[in-house]
Parts: C-alpha cells; structure tokens; sequence
C-alpha cells in the first residue's frame, strides 16, 4: 500500500478508507433477519420433498420413492437418472436420493410382491388421471399368482373398448410391484408391454408368482380362454385359482363365454371371467 | 434436505450482499436473495448427494444471484438499476443503520469508488473483496476464466487505489510530500473528504 503521497488519514475514520481491502469490506451488507424466515416460509415443510432409494428384493433391486402421501414412485435400480427425471415430469416436483427407504415401506413393498395385502399402505398416484387411477385400482384386486387380459380391465371399469389404453396405463403405472401391472396380459396369450424392464422382465416377475407364462401361450394360441370344472360346473380364467385346483381329469376348456353357458356352466364369482349379461 | 436451513444461515449474508449492490431498494434486494434461495432449493432437491457434495455452493450461489439481479436489473422496474445509483435514504439497510457515522461515511465513499469502475473490474472485485469469495469462486459466479477475473480483480483494485488517492489528494490543504502528519493535525479534512461522498 503506497501511502506516501496521500493525505495522513484521520484516526480511525480515515484508517479503514486508507486500505482499498479494508475499504471494500465496509461494504458488506448482511441480510435482514427477516429473510431466512421469508425463504423457509416459501418452501413450507422441508420434510416433504419426496426421496428415494435403493431396496433389494428376491428379483431385482429396485427404487422405491414416497414422499408425504405414501409411496410415490417404483423402479427398477438400473438407470436413477431415468428414475428421476420420470418423477419430476410425472409428479412435478424432485426427488432426491437418500440413505435408504425406510423399514415400514421396505416392508410394505416386500409384502405386495409375495401378493400379500398391506392394510394402511398409501399409494400416491398424483398425476395421473382418473382413468388410469380406475385402471391400476382394479389391478390391485388381481390375486397373486394370477392374471387378467387388458379386456377384462377394461370391460370391469366399464371402458370395454379401451384396451389400448388401458395397456398404456398399465406400461406407465408407476408403482410396478406394489401394484401388479404385471398381472394383466394380452388376450391372445403373449405377455404384453412392461414398464418395469418390458415383457421377458414380466415374464421372470409372473414366473415368481408361480404362472407359467408358456402354459398360458400355450392355451391362449389353442383358443382357450377359460377352463370349467365338470364337477362344480363353474369355469374360471385359466390362472384362477379356482381353476388350478381341477385335477386334469375334470377340466373343461372353453373358448368363449357363450360357450361356457351353452354347456350349462357358469361364471366363477371369484375371478370373473365375462360378465354375466355378455354370456345371456 | 434438513441441511437447507443451515444452509440459507450460512450464506444469506453473501446472496443478499451481492444482490445489494445490484438494486437501489434492500427490499428488491431482499426478493433476489429469497428467490435465488428458492432456485438453489429445487435445484438441490434434484441432486444426488455427491453432486451436492461437489458443488462449488458459494461461486455457484453468486451465480444464481447475478442472473437474477441481471435479469430483474435489464427487465424490472428499475433498468438501471447498480451500484451507481442514489440510494434510498429512508432505506433502514443502506448503507447500515447500526453503524457509526464514521463507518457509514467510509462505506459511502468506497460505494461510490467501486461504482466508478469499469464493469467487468467492478464485479470481479466486488465479489472477491466485498463477498471474500476465492478467484475459483468468482470466476464461477462470472462464468469467466480464472486468469481473466484474476486480472480484473488486481486492475480493479489498482484503479480503486489511484481514485482513492486523486480524491485525496483534492482535499489535501497542505501538500507536503512523504508527510507523516499524524491523524490530530488535519481533523477538519478528514471531516470534508467524508461529507463530500454524501450523495
Ligand atoms: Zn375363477
């Protein structure tokens, strides 16, 4: 600092002045206390940003995100990047990685995949509209162990000429697992579309509950879509497990509904395979 | 992300300092620093924690801030809004209400020093010495290189200092070359030099 030349600054007033450094820093400004508050007020509750993580389960590990309202959000572990970029488009708001999903939604999810129910689990399906709500709320009836055509999605929540679109929705559900879109395939015996990794992943999760995804091209391309019991006289979609239990001697294939009351049968009341006035 | 909180606490006085000098108003300077808060919150929510972890928060927080006050300076209210400008005198921040007559004198003549820069000095040497962040840090914030704000900043502070001494030199009633004078002999100079940056 060349101080030679200049004026001998005054005590203290002029001391700070003299030194450009200690001049610039009397122009520090600190925030008005008002302002921490103002920002935090804005964001509400931090709590309720949404986060995710990791989880291992007996297929693949999987993401599993919640955020206030329940479990938001589940993937398959290999592309986060994916992962959270379809969350914030779908939900509109981030979510961040944590350390790990707690207990409780471990829990919650182990359970739905070995088709137990978990009474209290919220799913928060924001985003999504009411069809497609009414799509994945009717898959959440479909028993471990078993599954529906998209036809019959769609004719239970009264859109019978939507399969397409129920398809759709189910390739979008965004809690895979928890609700088991997997459970739904196409009429004529191929598997169908897949969110969760496409259809030889839907295969692998159907093989773990015990369907045999060949059986069931097998009896789908020979046109047989239920299977009745010549004993109780009730047929059933071929998964039912109703229909699992007919030993090989009293099983009975049909090939429509029609079929199935012309031979005096009638619908079993725990999978419903056609609607009672279709078979009339 | 419950280390937010902390977070606005730790930098606040930098994002709101910096937005300061960009407006006339505290209380526009007050909205940039809460939406630059804003912004780096949902910025961070996307985040994985590693990138967090490797961010630069200070350069990058800066950042935020100049486009925001660039932003509101080029499309708001105020246009011209800078350092340059007169402040509002009922403003209760500006330049400090707790400070002593003397401070707030300094304070005034350095804000007036600084805004006769040329811009790209006045900014890289606002940032590095009046919000102490590192060359890396300001090069960040600017979005310029490290040896370009580097320059600006030494160039900056080489004019500051030569205004510094022209102005006074000015007021200086006795010239006396390698004067050593101590502080009680020129009180009454002291006192123009301060009143005169009174704008
Ligand atoms: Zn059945």
């Amino acid at each position: 600092m060349r101080t030679g030349r200049m004026v001998a600054p005054a005590a203290g007033r002029l001391a700070a002045a003299r030194d450009v450094l200690a001049g610039l820093r009397t122009l520090r400004e600190p925030a008005p206390p008002s302002l921490a508050g103002r920002v935090m007020a804005q964001l509400g509750p931090v709590d309720s940003v949404d986060s995710y993580s990791r989880m291992q389960t007996p297929l693949w590990p999987l993401l599993v995100a919640w955020g206030r309202d329940g479990i938001t959000a589940v993937g398959r572990a290999d592309d986060p990047a994916a992962f959270e970029a379809e969350y914030r488009s779908r939900t509109g708001r981030p979510v961040r990685l944590v350390r790990e999903v707690p207990d409780r939604l471990t829990r919650a999810v182990e359970k739905r995949m070995r088709g137990e129910s978990v009474p209290g689990l919220r799913v928060d399906l924001s985003g999504l509209n009411e069809f497609q709500r009414r799509v994945l709320a009717k898959t959440m009836e479909i028993p471990h162990g078993e599954v529906r055509p998209y036809a019959w999605i769609a004719e239970q929540i009264g859109h019978p000429r939507a399969q397409r679109a129920v398809g759709t929705a189910l390739a979008r559900n965004p809690v895979p697992f928890v609700i088991p879109c997997h459970r739904v395939v196409r009429s004529d015996g191929r598997i169908g579309r897949y969110g969760a990794g496409g259809s030889q992943s839907k295969r692998a999760v159907l093989q773990s509950e015990g369907v045999d995804p060949d059986e069931l091209e097998r009896l789908a391309q020979a046109g047989i879509r239920y299977i009745g019991s010549d004993t109780t006289r009730i047929a059933c979609f071929p998964t039912c497990r109703n229909a699992r239990r007919i030993t090989a001697a009293h099983r009975v294939p049909f090939r429509s509904a029609r079929d199935v009351t012309g031979a005096g049968f009638r619908a079993c009341r725990s999978c419903r395979p056609f609607p009672t006035a279709q078979a009339a | 992300m419950s280390a937010f909180p902390r977070m606005v606490a730790h930098h606040q006085d930098l994002v709101y300092g910096l937005a300061r000098r960009w407006t006339p108003r505290a209380a526009d300077a007050e909205d940039i620093a809460q939406e630059t808060f804003l912004r780096a919150y949902r910025a961070l929510s996307g985040y994985p924690p590693e990138r967090i972890a490797a961010l630069h928060l200070r350069g990058w927080l800066a950042r935020i801030t100049l486009n925001l006050a660039r932003n509101r300076a080029r499309d708001g209210a105020h246009p011209t809004a800078a350092l340059d400008e007169a402040p509002d005198r009922a403003d209760p921040h500006d330049p400090g209400p707790e400070r002593s007559a003397e401070q707030r004198e300094t304070a005034l003549l350095w804000r007036r020093l600084l805004a006769g820069l040329p811009d790209h000095y006045r900014q890289a040497v606002g940032l590095r010495h009046v919000d102490g962040l590192s060359y890396p840090e300001v090069a960040q914030a600017l979005g310029r290189p490290l040896g370009t704000v580097k320059s600006d900043v030494h160039r900056g502070v080489r004019l500051l200092r030569k205004a510094y001494e022209a102005e006074a030199e000015m007021e200086r009633p006795m010239t006396r070359d390698g004067d050593t004078g101590t502080a009680e002999r020129r009180p009454a100079t002291a006192m123009r030099l301060a009143s005169e940056v009174s704008w």
